[in-house]
């Protein structure tokens, strides 16, 4: 065991793993990193098992003073990087002594930042992961995003990672599109909104909020319509509502029609708004390294297609792993 | 002449509140380090810090107006 001093914690950094699932009827949203490939990349880069616990930061990257030997690697968002004020490789593997500093300049393009480190960050599993749950203050770092000063354990270093400097190629890294698009599963209650406001749910690009975090992600750019009747018992008068129901991760529900909200890690596992859609788990990757001010777009998919996209990523995970190996 | 950058995406805030005065007006001199507005993002409201000091110049953008990341906010003469 040792630590790492966190000499500033940044906006929002907070210790994620693969989530914690099996707890979503329970109430538990899963949390996790919200870009899986990202932090699954992060992980092998340093030669950590698939699930280590890893950094992720949101917008403003930690600067972290390590006390012992230790392999680095960064990940996501485009940020530069710098270990004692000297520029390293973003997507590499990197080897850091005792006292080393590795800092982060503003970012360019993406949101989230991954920092792993081999060994893994040492806190404690809460039911099975180490993912935080900032909501209700559980997992991770005292259940909470970092703040300057913190020590934070890691656990031991047995890890025999690829050779220090091999680097992700280009092709095999997340790009950042000037309007990003969600591929999307149409239902579960997209019969609450007219034919026409669905065509105008996928054609128009919708706008990230300043109101877009692990939680959820409020967008603003066109209005849909709903379709009139008279509310079920139970639904209440609201047209944005139904009969409360069990909300799939990334479900997109419109509230007065005009600020669809697409629900994601930290995100409420049920309710009474209408769901229109889901964006397809490999695309929570994608909205994940949106900000606010950015432009997406609802592209709606089958479920074949949703299943070929979780093989594509699989694959690409794979050829990143094989292209990296020692 | 030299600005002050947005080092996160929000809205920009030039008062701590809607009743206070600014933190900083034209014609002013700041130092390192000083809060001279307010991003909000994420349902909190982070502080801008100027990293250099100097003269206020001029605002590049509106109080209320989104800004993005690396987007000019604030100008300073020497």
């Amino acid at each position: 065991m040792s630590d790492v001093l966190v000499r500033k914690g940044g906006l929002h950094t907070t210790v994620q793993d693969k989530g914690r699932d099996g707890y979503y009827s329970l109430g538990m949203p899963p949390s996790g990193a919200m870009d899986q490939y990202s932090y699954r990349v992060a992980n092998m880069l340093v030669g950590n098992p698939d699930g280590a616990a890893a950094l992720e930061a949101t917008y403003v990257g930690p600067t972290l003073e390590f006390t012992d030997d230790r392999y680095v690697a960064v990940t996501g968002a485009d940020a530069p990087v710098t270990i004692n004020g000297e520029p390293v490789e973003r997507w590499s593997t990197l080897r850091v002594r005792a006292g080393d500093v590795l800092e982060f300049a503003m970012l360019s393009a993406g949101a989230r930042l991954y920092v792993a480190v081999s060994g893994g960050i040492g806190v404690e599993e809460y039911l099975g992961s180490r993912s935080t749950y900032t909501l209700t203050g559980l997992g991770g770092f005292q259940g909470r995003a970092l703040k300057d000063d913190d020590r934070l354990p890691l656990d031991d270093d047995g890890a025999t990672p690829p050779a220090v400097g091999s680097t992700l190629t280009e092709k095999l890294r997340p790009a950042f599109p000037h309007v990003a698009t969600l591929r999307t599963m149409i239902g579960l209650c997209s019969y609450r909104v007219t034919k026409d406001s669905m065509r105008e749910f996928s054609e128009v690009p919708w706008k990230v909020t300043k109101d877009a975090d692990r939680i959820g992600y409020r967008l603003r750019g066109g209005r849909l319509r709903f379709v009139d009747r008279k509310p079920p018992h139970g639904a209440g008068s609201d047209p944005a509502n139904v009969v409360d129901l069990g909300y799939p991760i990334g479900s997109i529900q419109v509230p007065g029609g005009d600020e669809p909200i697409v629900l994601l890690n930290d995100a409420v596992t049920a309710g009474g708004y209408a769901t229109v859609g889901t964006v397809i788990s490999v695309d929570r990757d994608t909205i994940a390294q949106t900000k606010s001010g950015d432009q997406v777009r609802f592209e709606p998919v089958d479920l074949d297609t949703a299943l070929a996209a979780r093989r594509d990523r699989r694959d690409r995970l794979e050829r990143a792993r094989a292209s990296l190996r020692r | 002449m030299a600005t002050i950058k947005a080092a996160i995406p929000g809205v920009f805030y030039r008062r701590p509140s809607p009743t206070d005065d600014p933190y900083v007006r034209e014609g002013d001199t700041i130092v390192p380090g000083q809060t001279i507005a307010l991003i909000e993002v994420m349902k909190n409201f982070n502080e801008v810090k100027a990293e250099q000091g100097g003269t206020v110049a001029g605002f590049l953008i509106e109080d209320g107006d989104e800004v993005t990341i690396g987007e000019d906010i604030v100008e300073l003469k020497d």
